[in-house]
Parts: structure tokens; sequence; C-alpha cells
């Protein structure tokens, strides 16, 4: 009888180099490096002045100050609530287009790379440009590009941005043109992965062409979804771009975001002094993306599996 | 040999970015002589000034051969500036406004420069008031006051002639800026009157309105505490004003989203009659946003009210703290030949114009005295023969505005206060039924707020 034993194996240096561990870490260290000093560094470096009150030559620690400050300033609840609210008009709008989209655009038979195409080109047009070209668009003078569009169905001219009713409204108009190409490819990609015989089965039993996309198409398509979700959710909760040139945050506040409140406490309330307030809310809401990041995988965890 | 070829990229790579990384951080020059980096233009300036600025370069470097003048693009903001001082992206030598001198003091951003100003001479030739605002609490002087100027009423004499008004009579009074705005409108379909809304200058104008209605907003109480009084009449009024041109008149256009670089390039495109801004802002029209002199006009903010006045700024030419006594050195001698000199010396002034003509510079541009009265009309002659710019079509301001009284803008947290004031004045721009009483009232316990804060 023959006892077999696996004997753990001690590691030594030795045994690190012969196993090839240096050429390993001489491969990783360009990433390191430049992680390190690009992505993980300021993102250390932030935390610690979250508690600190500095102007990046001087600093002295304040303890929990700067986030006590955040929570008491009365900007930050009407930050919050315009962020929630163009989160939620974006994903009321922006989310569900690019699936509708792409299903329509994977039924066509002919021309689908110009469709393909004629999609992505937003994303190909960068986002600063495309924000400029839209407020031109957005011109509220009744010769602006839109209004005059309007105007030929006697629609009387919108002041678009101008109002602090429809600017949030306009700006997801703009973000949703502007992210819907990239999503659209993306679901493209996934429905060729769903098998075609799933379709044929569904089309023998008689199934109507809504009935396969919410039976097969859909369902199919859950683990994309719920990636896009989270991912779309995240965006948002960031959005800075389209407030930011487009309105600066106005009219009266309508605007402001959560993202762009961290740029007014670091840059432009107090020339540049307020470091310490603007990474205290930096952090509060990484903390918060990343636990309801958490909350999303774990609840969707089963869906996805299956 | 595979893996060697493999690893022998990787360490290449490796090595590639280390040293381009030290490279960030390496610098200085191997000549011997002071590097010294000032700033030059703000971005969009054309080549003629950067012609201009060469030949005043080789000037200085003929003058003083130990320094290398290195110039830099450079636009004062707030955002950049602390950045690009902890970066050390900075110039050694910069300008910056008046207003935000005190916080940049606070904060240890600038250079202390007492011993040197009172070297040169000059010290006792400022203007006590201007002075003081480069001054901390123990009397440290750190700035080079060099320009300032009042507030103005800018106007497009093109859209004035198009709308049937005489360019060489501008308004005098509220009521006739806003029947003017009006005339234009209607006869144009362009903003009559325009006011700056955005990123705190919206606040910084109606500061200035206010001041032309005899109000205040903020009153320093010189024990180092301040009272907010945003609801003062003059304030009611200016705001009033803009109610009333915007949704009474409809003469103040369809965009209200504009800060000073907006404001300015919609005056230069014509699509503005009207606006007040700084009285220098003439030389950043046509050099950066190439306004038309021909159709540039300029005269006094009307005053109405009980204590009225023109609410004053300018900028401080300063130096990074960060910087070695060398070069500190080099600065100081910077700053008095390409600031100071052509302020108090004859042939200091004509070099500098005839420069600056030779490249179609602006010369001439109504500013302020930061130096006292008699030494600011003596350069006025010396400059006289210069004078590039159509001094005719700013009649209106030169005859007025040494009548106003001049007014600094308040050192309490003054770019917190202005924007608490952009969005009183968004608020009635795109609300047709806003409160006025309602917004300044609220506006002024959240600026009370604030000042009382630490």
């Amino acid at each position: 009888m023959t006892i077999l034993t696996t004997r753990k194996r001690k590691r030594t240096p030795a045994t690190w180099l012969r196993g090839g561990g240096l050429w390993n870490l001489v491969f990783v260290a360009p990433m390191l490096v430049v992680f390190g000093v690009f992505s993980w560094s300021p993102i250390v470096q932030s935390f610690v002045m979250s508690f600190q009150k500095t102007n990046l030559i001087t600093a002295h620690w304040v303890g929990l100050d700067n986030f006590v400050n955040v929570l008491s300033d009365p900007l930050l609840g009407t930050a919050l609530i315009n962020t929630l609210y163009f989160a939620v008009l974006a994903l009321l709008f922006g989310f569900p287009l690019p699936i509708l989209l792409a299903v329509l655009m994977s039924e066509v038979k002919r021309g689908k790379g110009v469709y393909s195409a004629l999609a992505y080109l937003p994303v190909v047009i960068p986002p600063v440009i495309a924000v400029l070209l839209w407020k031109f668009f957005y011109d509220a003078s009744p010769t602006g590009v839109f209004n005059t569009i309007i105007s030929w169905a006697g629609i009387p001219p919108q002041p678009w941005i101008q109002n602090a009713m429809s600017a949030m409204p306009s700006l997801v108009l703009e973000a949703t043109w502007a992210g819907a190409g990239g999503s659209i490819i993306i679901y493209l990609a996934a429905l060729l992965s769903v098998p075609p015989e799933l379709y044929d089965a569904a089309e023998v039993d008689g199934a109507s062409i809504w009935r396969k996309i919410w039976h097969v198409t859909l369902p199919q398509l859950r683990g994309v979804i719920f990636i896009m979700l989270i991912l779309q959710v995240i965006a948002t909760s960031q959005v800075f771009l389209e407030p930011f040139l487009f309105t600066a945050g106005g009219p009266a506040n309508a605007t402001i975001t959560v993202l762009l409140l961290i740029y007014r406490y670091a840059f432009q309330n107090s020339l540049g002094g307020n470091y310490g307030e603007a990474t205290a809310l930096s952090v509060m809401l990484a903390l918060f993306l990343a636990a309801l990041s958490f909350v999303y995988f774990k609840l969707t965890e089963r869906w996805s599996n299956n | 040999m595979k893996s060697r070829s493999k690893a022998l990229v990787a360490g290449m790579a490796t090595f590639g970015i280390i040293a381009s990384l030290a490279a960030c951080t390496s610098g200085g020059g191997a000549t011997g002589k002071v590097e010294l980096r000032v700033a030059t233009f703000p971005p969009g300036a054309d080549a003629a000034a950067y012609e201009a600025f060469a030949v005043q370069e080789a000037q200085f470097e003929k003058l003083n051969p130990d320094i290398d003048i290195v110039g830099m693009e450079y636009l004062w903001t707030g955002p950049t500036f602390a950045v690009q001082l902890a970066g050390g992206t900075l110039p050694d030598v910069f300008t910056v406004p008046f207003t935000d001198t005190k916080t940049l003091l606070e904060n240890g951003q600038l250079m202390d420069v007492t011993k040197e100003v009172s070297d040169l001479g000059y010290a006792d030739k400022f203007n006590p008031i201007i002075l003081d605002g480069v001054k901390d609490g123990d009397g440290n002087i750190y700035g080079f006051p060099r320009q300032a100027y009042a507030m103005g009423l800018h106007y497009n004499r093109e859209l004035f002639e198009a709308a049937g008004l005489d360019p060489d009579s501008p308004p005098t009074t509220w009521d006739e800026v806003r029947a003017d705005a009006k005339a234009i409108a209607d006869a144009t379909g362009k903003a009559g009157f325009m006011t700056m809304t955005t990123g705190n200058t919206g606040g910084w104008q109606l500061t200035a309105q206010t001041v032309a209605h005899g109000g205040r907003t903020v009153i320093d109480n010189a024990d180092g505490t301040f009272t907010a009084q945003l609801d003062n009449p003059g304030t009611t009024a200016a705001v009033d004003f803009l109610k009333a041109a915007r949704w009474e008149d409809n003469s103040m256009g369809s965009n209200f989203l504009l800060d000073w670089t907006g404001i300015n390039q919609e005056f230069a495109a014509g699509n503005i009659g009207m606006y007040t801004s700084g009285s220098d802002v003439y030389t950043a029209l046509v050099r950066d946003f190439s306004l038309d002199p021909d159709v540039y006009g300029l005269t006094v903010v009307p005053t109405d009210g009980e204590d009225p006045g023109t609410l004053g700024g300018g900028d401080v030419a300063v130096m990074s703290p960060a910087i070695d006594d060398a070069t500190k050195a080099a600065g100081v001698k910077w700053i008095d030949w390409y600031y100071m000199q052509k302020l108090l010396n004859k042939d200091a002034a004509i070099t500098d114009a005839e420069a600056l003509v030779a490249s179609d510079q602006a010369v001439g541009t109504p500013v302020l005295p930061v130096l006292d009265k008699a030494t600011y009309d003596q350069q006025q002659e010396w400059l006289a023969p210069y004078v590039n710019v159509p001094r005719d079509q700013m009649q209106g301001f030169f005859d007025g505005i040494f009548d106003q009284k001049p007014v600094a803008e308040s050192k309490g947290k003054t770019q917190q206060v202005y924007a608490l004031l952009d969005t009183v004045i968004q608020t009635v721009l795109t609300d047709q039924n806003a409160d006025v009483d309602a917004l300044l009232k609220k506006a002024n316990t959240d600026a009370q707020a604030l000042l009382d804060s630490k």
C-alpha cells in the first residue's frame, strides 16, 4: 500500500527566481508603475486629503471637519436631487433606447454596417465638441436650430437650457444621443451570441416578433443588460461634463450635480483652498457607488448566473 | 532566446517609463544665467502680441545679461492657480486680481516683497487704498499693484446706429440704458443689454451695479468681521432693472448663462448692445476676441441713489512663494522694468509704447492710476503721441470717471458671496415669477452664514 502524501513545497527566493518570478515582475512593472503613479497614488492622496485642510503646499489635519462641512452645505441636497433626477431621466430614456435600437438593427437584413456606423458616429465626436454643438442647437432664440425645427410644427420657441425646468431634460437628451452608440454596439455584439435555434424554435411555436424579443432576446441579453445598467448608474452619478459645459450648474443651480459641486469646492469658490471638502465629498461618493455596486451584484448574482 | 527577447522588451519598457517619469521632474538651465519664467498673455492672444513681447524681452536681457526671460502663456483662473503652484508649472512672475490677493495671501501663496518694494523707492507713491490690498495684517507687502480699472458701460456703436440711436450720446441714466436696450432689441433682434451670470462673474457685476445704485453688498466692520446686506435698496434696484429689461422689454436676448469670456465673445460678435465690465477690457476684446475697434464705445456706468460710486479693481504683479532668492531678485527686476517703470519713467514709458505700437497692440486703454494722480497724469502725457485706441469713442468714460467715487470690492469671502448672487441673477432672468425680495433675503442669510464661518 502506498500512502500518497502531498508535501507542501517550501517557497524560497531561489524557487521564486527559478519559477520565473523575476521575469513576471519585470513584465508587470510597467503596469505597476503607471497605475501606481497615475491612478492609485492620487486615490490614496485624495483619501488622506479628505481629512486635511490644504492648499497643496501646506496641510494640517482637521479630523472629520470636511465631512461635517459638506454634509451641512445646503447645496449638497440640491446637487443630490439633481444628480438623481439626471440618473432617473437617463435611465428612463437612455437605457432602453439602445436595447431597442440594437434589437431593431439586428433584424435589419441589409446595410447593417451603415446603421451601426451611423449609431456609433456620436461616440466618435469628442464630448466637448458635441456639447458645444448642442449648445448651438439649443439656442433659445426663435432662430435657434431646434426652435426653427419645432416651429415647422407650430410649436413656439423653447428656452431649452435657459430655464430651470427644461435644462436637465435637455442635458439628458444630449447625453443619451452621445452615449447610445457605444451601448448599441455592445448589445449588437451580445445579440450575435444568441443561438439562432432558439428563434427557430419560437417561430415553430408561432411566436410573434415581440414575444421572441421578450422571451428569447431579452433573457439572453440579461447578463449584458445588468452590467450596462450598473455602469450607467455609476456614470450618471458622476455626470459632470454636460452641466459644466452647458449651464455651469445653472440656471439657479437647477443642474448642479454632485461632481460639479466637488469641482466648485475645489476650484471655483475659494481659489483652490477647499480641496479637503472636495475630496471628502469624492470619498463619500466613491463609497456610496462601491456599496451600490456590491448590493446590486449580490441582488442580481442569481439571475446573471442563470 | 525567446524569453530573453521578451525580457529585453519588458526591461526596455520599464526603463522607458521610469526614464520618462524622471524626466518630468528634471529641469533647470545650463547657461549659468538665472532663468525667469514670466507670464505673457492669455491663450488665444494674437501673434503680434508675442512679437511685441519678444522685443521687450530682448531689451530687458540686454540690460540684464545674467537673466534669461522665458515667456509663458498665462491666464489667471482660480481652478488652475493652486494646482499650477503646487505642480511647479506656474510662472515665477504673474499677475492676480486685487479681489483674490487677500485670499492668496492668507493661504501663503504669495512671496513677501516688502523689502524689495521699499528698496526700489516708490512705496510711498502707490495709491494707499490700492497698496492696502496687498498687505497682510502686519503691513508686509506681497505684490506690486500695476494696473487698476473702474467699471464701465461698454456699448456697440453699430447696434446703436442700427437702432437709430446716436453712438456719440450714450445713455447717462439707468432709464436711458433700459430705453436704448429696448430700442436695440426691437430694431435688431439682438440683446440690447446683458450682464454676466455664471462662474461668480454675475455676482461681481451685480455688486458693481449695486454700487452704481448707491448700495453696498457687504460691510467691512474693520474688526475682522463682515455684515452682509445683499437685500439693500441698491441691489434691489439693480435686480429690478434686470427683471424689467428681461420680462417687460424682452431686451436681454436669449442666452442667460454667460461668464466673462462668454459675454466678451458675444459682444465682440455683435450680439450684445451694452454690458458692464472693467474699463480695461478693450485690450482683451481686440487682442483675444477679435473685436472691430470701430464698433466699440465706452462710457461710465450711470449712477443714482444716495452714495453711488464705481466698483474698482485691477491686478497685482506677484511672485510664486516657491522660488529661490536668485530667481526672486531677477523677478523683482523684471516687475520693476516691465510693469512699474513705464508708469514712472518717461524713457521706459516711451520704449514700452513704441514696442506695442510697432506690433499694433493697444496703447491708451482706459485704466486708473495705481500710483498718485500726478504721476498718472504725467504718464498719460508721455503716452499721448502713441495712443492707438479710439479714445474719442471712449469720451463718455474719460469725461465722467474722475467724478465717480471709487469703491473697492469687499474682502469678505468675495467669491463665495458672488456665487450666491449668480443664483439670484440667473433666477430672475429665467423665471418670470421670481420674487426679487425673497431671493435677496435668502441670499443675504446665506452670505451672513458664510461670512460668520471660519
